[in-house]
């Protein structure tokens, strides 16, 4: 159900690129208006999610421990794991974001016989992290869209990328990766029962767009072979704020415009968001010395007590009985 | 099976038929799926008397299997405003209400699932059945989309769910362990039942000893002079046992050292073994410590009920060193105490400036790492004494144990004390096994009954999750015929030995204390022939004497 929802969502933009170019010609809604709008929604909504959890003060150092604690001398420390300097969180932070550190524990669980075992899985771990880096390198590919010159590195990446020199324009293999990535975690969402059961329509409209993203993008360079000087010009247009939508540019170029446009306006609004939320996750990036630096609450509010003394006004009898010492004899 | 069994009775269940699991979720979707709450699922609600001591709202009589709760009129509103105040508070709480992308990581990582197979139990499951409410009333895309987007409205039927399962998770934060992101379960756990504590809804086995701490300073409501007469009857079997007589301080004003240990060492086996072994120990360094009556809980059940709770129940430590003038604080082996004292207590009550950095007096190692909080926990205390050839010991009186070592949850995943306990172990014990990796240290797997779950009354759920722990026990039974879980943390010697008994019968469990007294060569000591437990100490079969 949310699938079908979720994927016809997705062929309804495409139908509105059809209708809205094809037909009534809409070039400046979809060529100027609507990246204008979803690179200011993306923004503003992005920055406004990390402003809010920004605004909810930590008030508890709460990170969760996956090593040894520093504590006597002669027993090594995890610093990286259980990290108890700025240094050590920044380590442990940094492998959590390039490399999915915790998702690279990942194992699968099962009951056989009476038999509970543990096998390493790292196919979520590898999907993942081939799907981030696919998309970051596709990023990176797409400044020669963005700069004048293009710089070095980016022709280098592009260079590299190609390095199967498959066809030509050569197939680069980022793009292979990406889409090979994507299929797998939107296959696997659906093949796993327990997966389908806990997925909403929100976990499988994006893998829909970013396949959608995909799909156009490697036709246009493949299939139609794009007008890469217009498509440029275009977009140096948009940046330099003298937008104008090309003629020349297929329907599908502002198609794929739409889905990256559509990606922009949903992210900060979704679970996408995780790009940020991760850095703000207080499990991980908070040092775990908590007894040796005093963490502080800013609402650390008073509370009702049951002080010692009221305590030995209701036990006084018995205790002096018992012959243990009071503050006050009577 | 005998008609006369009820579901809170460990003989009520079938080895078998709890290993039939079915992981495969029900054919309706999970927000038309209704609780059936099953006895020995559940536990029972909270008695007036215990939620009205400690002032907490809307105390009343109801049961969870009613169909009327009697919540308040207002009971939409107080809900909505209580998230939206945590929400406030809490950036843990935003953030992992937001982030979660349901990739599945932490679903085969929580014990009760692995037991279990009710989708409700995965980690992930169980966050989105508050975040969909928070979906609902916190985000635009909720307000206007519902459920495309994951968002459903409060009913009372959620408020049961809510009650249901968030008293179905230990917070023993395994799943954390496996997020990408660190969404703790543990944390919107908390924040559930402080919800569900808003509208007078907890279980007794929680709020009864939180009122009881509260009055007499420990859960199990033990008065002073009866902690005196229980303290005085170890120190009797200590006598019988080693032939040295122990001091029993109390109150001690001017003591060097507070110890502060859970109160379940005080009144259940196998836990008041370990507790004979703390005052063994301290008399045996000549420790100058005492034990307090006001401050005679180390264990935290506020932990479980709300964070101001927490706060109230924790405050007493600080305040009785204080009054006692002591220079440090010593806490015993509890697992959630330690989440406590080691996450929470600077922050809440502290600083603690009127104490010192804690100083062994016996080696001079100064415990840095607990310089702010001035408490140390007793293995490090020992790991140190050890280290420093400080206590004379022969592991061959352990001989008959064959040990392995379970992690609990909180030392392990929200302190991180791994090491310091099995040093002690391996010095004291000379067979010692570990259970396979994936189940101890940061994988460590709950005992099943955490959190305040662990009554008889949900024995089902307990023995479910306690099923990967206790299959991990019969791993290293069957391989190294191991007879003896070593456990730092009263709940976990408690409840474990119901799982052993269920999972792994003939594993006794013990805490580490226990087996460094057993160990330890006392000064003056008679010819040791009995451990604490009164059983022969080096086991009938092998023919030492």
């Amino acid at each position: 159900m949310g699938i079908l929802v979720s994927f016809l969502a997705v062929v309804a933009l495409f139908l509105s690129v059809l209708v809205g170019i094809d037909s009534l010609g809409l070039r400046w809604l979809f060529g100027v208006a609507v990246p204008y709008a979803a690179a200011a929604l993306f923004l503003g909504g992005f920055l406004v999610r990390v402003l809010g959890w920004a605004r909810s003060p930590v008030p508890f150092a709460i990170p969760t421990t996956c090593g040894q604690q520093k504590s006597l001398p002669w027993i090594k420390s995890a610093s990286i794991e259980n990290p108890s300097t700025t240094l050590g969180v920044i380590a442990r932070m940094a492998l959590e974001v390039f490399a999915f550190r915790s998702l690279f524990r990942n194992t699968k669980t099962e009951l056989r016989d009476g038999r509970l075992s543990y096998a390493s899985n790292k196919w979520l771990w590898a999907a993942g992290l081939a799907f981030h880096y696919s998309f970051l390198v596709i990023l990176l590919r797409h400044l020669r869209f963005f700069m004048e010159p293009i710089p070095g590195f980016v022709l280098a990446l592009t260079t590299v990328d190609g390095f199967l020199q498959l066809g030509l324009p050569v197939v680069l293999t980022t793009s292979l990766i990406f889409v090979g990535a994507v299929t797998f975690l939107l296959v696997r969402r659906v093949a796993s029962p327990q997966l389908r059961y806990i997925s909403l329509p929100t976990d499988y409209f994006p893998l829909f767009l970013l396949l959608a993203i995909g799909a156009s993008g490697l036709w246009l360079r493949h299939v139609t072979k794009i007008d890469v000087p217009a498509a440029k010009a275009m977009v140096m247009g948009l940046l330099q704020l003298s937008p104008k939508p090309a003629e020349s540019l297929g329907t599908l170029f502002y198609a794929h415009l739409f889905f990256v446009s559509t990606l922009l306006v949903y992210f900060p609004f979704s679970k996408l968001m995780h790009m940020a939320g991760v850095f703000l996750s207080p499990t991980r990036n908070l040092a775990a010395n908590t007894r040796e630096v005093r963490h502080v609450n800013p609402w650390n509010h008073p509370v009702a007590l049951h002080t010692y003394d009221e305590y030995e006004e209701e036990f006084r009898e018995r205790m002096r009985d018992a012959g243990l010492p009071l503050e006050k004899e009577s | 099976m005998s008609e006369d069994l009820k579901p809170d009775q460990l003989e009520y269940y079938k080895q078998e038929s709890l290993l039939k699991v079915d992981y495969r979720p029900p054919a309706t979707d999970w927000m038309q799926t209704p609780t059936a709450m099953r006895p020995g699922a559940f536990i029972y609600s909270a008695k007036p008397k215990n939620i009205e001591y400690i002032d907490f709202p809307n105390a009343r009589n109801w049961a969870p299997i009613d169909e009327d709760w009697k919540l308040p009129t207002n009971w939409k509103e107080i809900v909505i405003q209580g998230i939206r105040e945590r929400l406030d508070k809490y950036r843990s709480f935003k953030v992992f209400m937001d982030i979660c992308v349901r990739c599945g990581a932490c679903a085969d990582k929580c014990h009760f699932y692995i037991g279990g197979g009710d989708p409700k139990n995965m980690p992930v499951l169980r966050a989105e059945l508050l975040r969909s409410i928070y979906r609902n009333d916190f985000t635009t895309a909720g307000k206007l989309l519902g459920r495309m987007v994951g968002a459903r409205p409060l009913t009372i039927d959620v408020i049961k769910e809510w009650f249901f399962y968030f008293y179905q998770c230990t917070e023993c934060r395994r799943c954390s362990v496996f997020c990408p992101y660190g969404i703790d379960t543990a944390e919107i756990t908390m924040m559930a039942r402080e919800l569900l504590h808003l509208l007078g809804i907890g279980v007794n086995w929680i709020m009864e000893p939180v009122a009881s701490c509260y009055r007499t300073g420990n859960h199990l409501g033990i008065q002073p002079h009866g902690l005196k007469d229980t303290l005085e009857f170890f120190a009797e079997d200590i006598e019988e046992v080693t032939g040295v007589k122990v001091e029993v301080p109390m109150n001690k004003k001017g003591a060097e050292v507070l110890f502060v240990t859970p109160s379940g060492d005080f009144l259940a086996d196998p836990g008041t073994y370990t507790a004979m072994g703390y005052m063994a120990l301290f008399h045996e360094i000549g420790l100058d410590y005492t034990f307090s009556t006001y401050a005679s809980e180390g264990g935290n059940f506020g932990l479980f009920t709300s964070a101001d709770m927490m706060k109230r129940l924790n405050s007493k430590i600080y305040a009785e060193a204080k009054r006692l003038g002591v220079k440090w604080i010593m806490g015993g082996e509890c697992g959630h105490m330690w989440r406590v004292l080691h996450q929470y207590m600077d922050t809440m009550n502290g600083p603690a400036d009127f104490l010192e950095v804690p100083v062994s007096p016996m080696t001079g190692t100064r415990f840095e790492h607990a310089r702010s909080t001035k408490m140390i926990h007793i293995a490090e205390f020992t790991a140190d004494l050890i280290k420093h050839g400080k206590l004379k010991l022969d592991p061959s009186r352990n001989d008959c144990r064959r040990v392995t070592f379970h992690d609990s949850c909180n030392p392990s995943r929200a302190m991180g004390m791994l090491e310091e306990p099995r040093y002690v172990l391996k010095n004291v014990c000379r067979n010692f096994f570990e259970m396979p990796p994936n189940t101890i240290r940061e994988q460590t797997f709950c005992c099943g009954g955490g959190a305040g779950l662990g009554t008889d009354e949900n024995m089902e759920m307990r023995l479910r999750g306690g099923l990967p722990r206790g299959n991990a026990v019969r791993h290293v039974q069957e391989k190294h015929g191991v007879n003896q879980l070593a456990a730092c943390c009263a709940i976990d010697r408690a409840t474990l030995t119901t799982v052993c008994d269920f999972w792994a019968p003939g594993v006794k469990v013990t805490g580490i204390t226990e087996l460094v007294a057993n160990a330890l060569v006392m000064k003056g000591e008679g010819d040791r022939k009995l451990n604490f437990r009164k059983e022969p100490m080096r086991g009938e079969e092998d023919g030492h004497v």
